[in-house]
């Protein structure tokens, strides 16, 4: 044990997953004991999907080192399948968690394969012509899923592209109903399910950072031309980070909308894939419990500026900045290390 | 006919992209830095060339030297106050800085001009009785084919810029440190070029072109309100990756492409799928030329 | 690590702390006053219609609270158009102890804060979200406007029986909950009525700018009127860029295309002969309506369009309803609840989007659209 702490990244990672729990065990007693607002309640299990938004991202920016614009696209591919996942399965499976679960496990499904598909073109680029091509992506799964229609009668789930095409029985439900997504959903999704899956999705970073994977991902980014030479596999190990993190941001896609009655795919747009960067950024690239912490933070935050009414926004845009000056100028990194003695810089920035 | 009108309307949408690339490309080039808050200097440009006009009554040319000056006053503020003090960050954090900056500009706007649309006035018609007989364009083959003036104007403005902006990086003193910092920075600073300030004076040109940019863009599609800017800058942003990041005459072709593709995609595709086959364009090019159209293919060092 | 832990939440406390002060300012709500709370994008692309709604709504409650009787506190919170926001919009005015709702402004966030508020039993009467989902299924949901399938077979209707044109073109907004809503209705409604669609183009966010080619596919089909179901924003756009075109059809907007003629630096000759179904007319001789108008001016510079003359009438609505009832501010939420469900199903309302309305229990209003034409710059009532 004594050994394992002394590990550093063992001791970051059970940093983390305390923090994780403890915050659960605060913010779950708080609700018990009825002291919480309902603007905060009614926060959490968004505050859940975006921190497995920004984990994951953090995933494919600062552990495999590309930039991606289209995160939001994956996120909507979860949102989307596993919504009408959970609709269709509403009577096959009644008990509302697993239900959830099953969903989830859909979400996963579709957007890891939607981000194989996406990652055998994209991650043949480099640099910012990567991170436009992801945005690109982005922008065309929004399109599509605003020319969308499933609908589900006893024959099934009926598909169609640009007009409402599935001729429903009388006993049908369009479920996706293009422009207008999807409306009158269950809201199943919980914090503790939201609490499950970020525990599960450090789980699975954690492993595969400290794995011979991870490693030779991590190589990648930091020489991809030495890692080649000592035969790694960049394709193959930047397509895991990249899946992975597809498969995670689709689950929590799916968590996030079935928090909601209704869902639309603008929702999913280039500023939201901003706002999770903006997350990973922050919280600094490859710090698992910064982006959990940014991701927690900056959700709040505009909703705690609400007594500035109108101005809100403004003030939300000057904090960001200040931050990411008061964070990331040498000058004021320099004073900030003189007050805090004895810190050595972690270079964990590609 | 309508083929070529809509050539036409292509060319017109993408030169206005194609003004708005070159101000991403230039700070791109030499800052190596994406900056979001470039749609929204355009949005100010607009809006101070619209109360210029409209509010004090003061001539079209003055309004747009008036927004091109405090553009780039803006330019330089933005540059001296964001961005300087991160110059030796990860270029990351100067992009999110940049998009702080933009949620800035635009609430600011929303608060100083309300959420309510100005309609920029047209500067570029001859005058009529009334709006119906005023003359705002050409009209070719009894007024089968026409092409409106503010298209004209953008496509004029678009290439005096291209050839002043390639002349001022390859003949001046000053474009020639700017294309030194672009290539190597401390290189530059090695040869006495002074980084920083080029570094200013090309936000500074950035956000003149911004201005003028934010002029045409209204000139030609009239409704202006707090988030004009950000679409179009978008957009403009995938017409300079398009053309080649860092490549004036890339910027310029580019921006073209991309507004007669969307313009085409409409009318020949789907008006509802229409970004789409944008974005699907431009990814296939960069699959067949990963650096753009116009990029440099930059050569690793082992 | 620790050093962003320590400065995100060094900032946080702050804020938190500013946040507080400037929340507590001086609350007036006793019980003496209905608290009465609302949401709708105050920043963001589609601020100009939260901000419509929360302008006049506060004249609304102003005008009130000065008679004298029944007093009104009202808070109005951004929700940015986005449902996420919405929802958290709502919780805070739950919070503040929120007893009666304007809902939200824009469509799909009250879709999904009506879910909340129907959970809550809540009462809510949004001013101008129209998508049938705001109110389907859900019995204290009511909407002051026309519901969007309404608004588009109203619309193929007049058309038909004025024999305007026997060839329509649509153009419409396709990320848009209340475009899409009326334009399913008005297809439907026209093919019924033999109304022939020759030409069905599309707009979106980001690619509202140039509609060349939705004006010239209208065109070139031979289209004699143009049904635009979207707001005056784009409206404008299309009207310019048709008048560049030299194409002149007639132009039949909805409720959407009011404020078109006060747009800032608008050539309202481009507008000329254009035909809309709209409640509410700013340039009306009647009374109320020439007070509102004049006041929210004086107020706020501008003249007001129809999504802030429903958030008047909103006002006014509930303080008919809440009298009626012999209801008293001190009442809870459910409480008020009950009473309205049973209460608005059974009065007739005169406000400035209309004499005589009434609502049905689904929650759903019935007034009459008045037609109307521009002519001259001005709205010219067709008999």
């Amino acid at each position: 044990m004594k050994k394992l702490w002394k590990n550093k990244t063992t001791r970051k990672s059970f940093v983390t997953y305390a923090f994780v729990v403890l915050a659960y065990v605060i913010l779950q007693s708080i609700a018990a004991g009825g002291g919480m607002k309902s603007s905060l309640k009614g926060m959490l299990v968004p505050i859940c999907a975006y921190v497995v938004m920004a984990i994951s991202l953090n995933l494919v920016v600062g552990i495999s080192g590309e930039l991606s614009l289209g995160h939001a696209g994956f996120m909507s591919v979860g949102a989307f399948t596993g919504v009408t996942a959970a609709i269709a399965l509403q009577n096959a499976i009644p008990n509302a968690p697993l239900r959830l679960v099953v969903a989830m496990v859909v979400g996963a499904v579709f957007a890891g394969i939607v981000g194989f598909l996406i990652g055998i073109p994209v991650l043949r680029l480099k640099g910012d012509y990567l991170a436009i091509v992801t945005l690109a992506f982005g922008e065309i799964i929004k399109s599509i899923f605003n020319n969308l229609y499933v609908g589900m009668d006893g024959k099934g789930l009926h598909i169609s592209l640009l007009e409402d095409k599935t001729h429903l029985m009388e006993d049908g439900r369009l479920i996706i109903a293009g422009p207008m997504g999807i409306g009158g959903i269950q809201k199943i999704a919980t914090f503790t399910a939201g609490f499950i899956l970020i525990l599960v999705c450090l789980f699975v970073i954690f492993n595969l950072v400290n794995s011979r994977s991870g490693r030779a991902i991590m190589a990648i980014r930091d020489n991809r031309i030495a890692a080649e030479s000592v035969g790694i596999s960049v394709t193959k190990y930047k397509m895991m980070a990249f899946v992975i993190s597809a498969a995670m941001a689709g689950a929590a896609g799916t968590l996030f909308a079935l928090n909601y009655s209704t869902v639309v795919a603008n929702k999913f747009d280039f500023n939201t894939s901003i706002l999770v960067l903006v997350f990973v950024v922050f919280g600094g690239l490859g710090n698992m419990l910064g982006s959990i912490i940014a991701a927690a933070v900056l959700t709040v935050l505009p909703e705690a500026l609400r007594g500035f009414a109108t101005y809100r926004m403004l003030i939300y845009a000057i904090v960001l900045v200040l931050v990411m000056l008061a964070t990331n100028s040498p000058r004021l990194k320099a004073l900030l290390a003189r007050l805090v003695p004895g810190r050595k810089e972690e270079g964990t920035d590609g | 006919m309508s083929f070529l009108n809509f050539v036409i309307s292509g060319i017109s949408l993408g030169s206005i992209y194609a003004i708005i690339a070159l101000g991403y490309t230039m700070v791109y080039g030499i800052a190596k830095m994406l900056n979001f808050a470039h749609g929204d200097v355009i949005m100010v440009g607009a809006y101070v060339c619209f109360f210029a006009v409209s509010k004090y009554n003061l001539p079209p040319l003055v309004g747009v030297l008036l927004a091109v000056v405090i553009c780039t006053l803006l330019g330089m503020t933005i540059e001296k106050l964001a961005y300087k003090p991160l110059r030796s960050a990860t270029s990351l954090a100067v992009l999110i800085t940049a998009i702080g900056v933009s949620y800035f500009l635009q609430n600011a706007a929303l608060l100083l001009w309300t959420s309510n649309p100005k309609i920029f006035p047209s500067f570029f018609k001859r005058a009529g009785a009334d709006a119906t007989q005023a003359v705002n364009g050409v009209s070719l083959f009894g007024g089968q084919l026409r092409i409106s003036y503010v298209t004209v104007v953008t496509i004029a403005v678009c290439l005096v810029i291209m050839v002043a902006l390639t002349l001022f990086t390859s003949r001046t003193k000053m474009g020639k440190a700017m294309r030194a910092c672009s290539e190597d920075k401390d290189a530059a600073r090695l040869m006495g070029i002074n980084v920083d300030s080029t570094i200013s004076l090309t936000f500074a040109i950035g956000s003149g072109l911004a201005a003028i940019a934010g002029v045409l863009l209204c000139s030609a599609y009239p409704t202006l309100v707090p988030t004009t800017g950000s679409m179009p800058g978008i957009k403009a942003f995938t017409a300079a990756v398009f053309g080649g990041i860092g490549s004036i005459p890339g910027a310029l072709l580019g921006g073209i492409l991309l507004g007669v593709i969307e313009i085409f995609a409409k009318a020949y595709i789907s008006t509802q799928m229409s970004d789409a086959v944008v974005f699907a364009v431009l990814i296939i090019v960069l699959l067949v030329k990963p650096a753009g159209l116009l990029g440099r293919k930059i050569h690793e060092k082992v | 690590m620790k050093k962003i832990l320590c400065i995100l939440l060094a900032v946080v406390m702050v804020i938190g702390l500013l946040a507080g002060c400037g929340s507590s300012a001086p609350a007036t709500s006793s019980a003496t006053a209905y608290k009465l709370g609302g949401t709708g994008p105050l920043t963001g692309v589609a601020a100009i219609y939260g901000n419509a709604v929360k302008n006049a709504a506060e004249i609304a409650v102003e005008e009130i609270n000065a008679m004298g009787g029944l007093q009104f506190d009202l808070r109005f919170e951004d929700d940015t158009h986005d449902a996420e926001k919405a929802v958290n919009a709502y919780n805070t005015l739950k919070d503040w102890g929120m007893q009666i709702s304007l809902g939200s402004v824009t469509s799909k966030p009250c879709e999904a804060t009506s879910a909340e508020t129907y959970a809550d039993r809540i009462f809510a009467l949004t001013p101008s979200a129209s998508s049938v989902a705001v109110v389907s299924g859900k019995d204290n949901q009511f909407q002051m406007c026309f519901t969007d399938p309404s608004q588009g077979s109203l619309s193929a209707e007049f058309i038909a029986d004025r024999g305007l044109a026997s060839k329509v073109a649509v153009i419409w907004k396709n990320d848009d909950v209340y475009s899409k809503g009326i334009y399913e209705t008005f297809v439907a409604a026209a093919s019924e009525m033999g109304l022939e669609v020759v030409s069905d183009t599309t707009f979106a966010d980001g690619n509202d700018k140039d509609f060349s080619v939705q004006i010239a596919d209208a065109q070139s089909n031979g289209a004699e009127l143009v049904f635009l179901p979207m707001y005056y924003d784009a409206a404008s756009l299309i009207l310019t860029q048709a008048s560049t075109a030299g194409y002149s059809p007639i132009w039949f907007g909805v409720d959407g295309m009011d404020g078109i003629l006060t747009l800032e630096g608008f050539d309202t000759s481009l507008a000329e002969g254009v035909m809309l179904l709209t409640p509410f007319n700013a340039d009306s001789e009647d009374e109320k309506t020439a007070a509102f108008v004049k006041k929210y001016q004086e107020k706020f510079g501008e003249i007001p369009n129809q999504f802030a003359a429903d958030a008047y009438d909103c006002v006014y609505a509930y303080k008919k309803a809440l009298e009626a009832a012999g209801a008293n501010p001190s009442m809870s939420a459910q409480e008020l609840n009950d009473l309205m469900i049973k209460t608005f199903p059974t009065m007739s309302f005169d406000g400035v989007t209309g004499i005589g309305m009434t609502w049905s229990s689904d929650g759903t209003v019935s007034k009459r659209p008045m037609a109307n034409v521009i002519q001259n710059g001005t709205y010219v009532l067709l008999s």
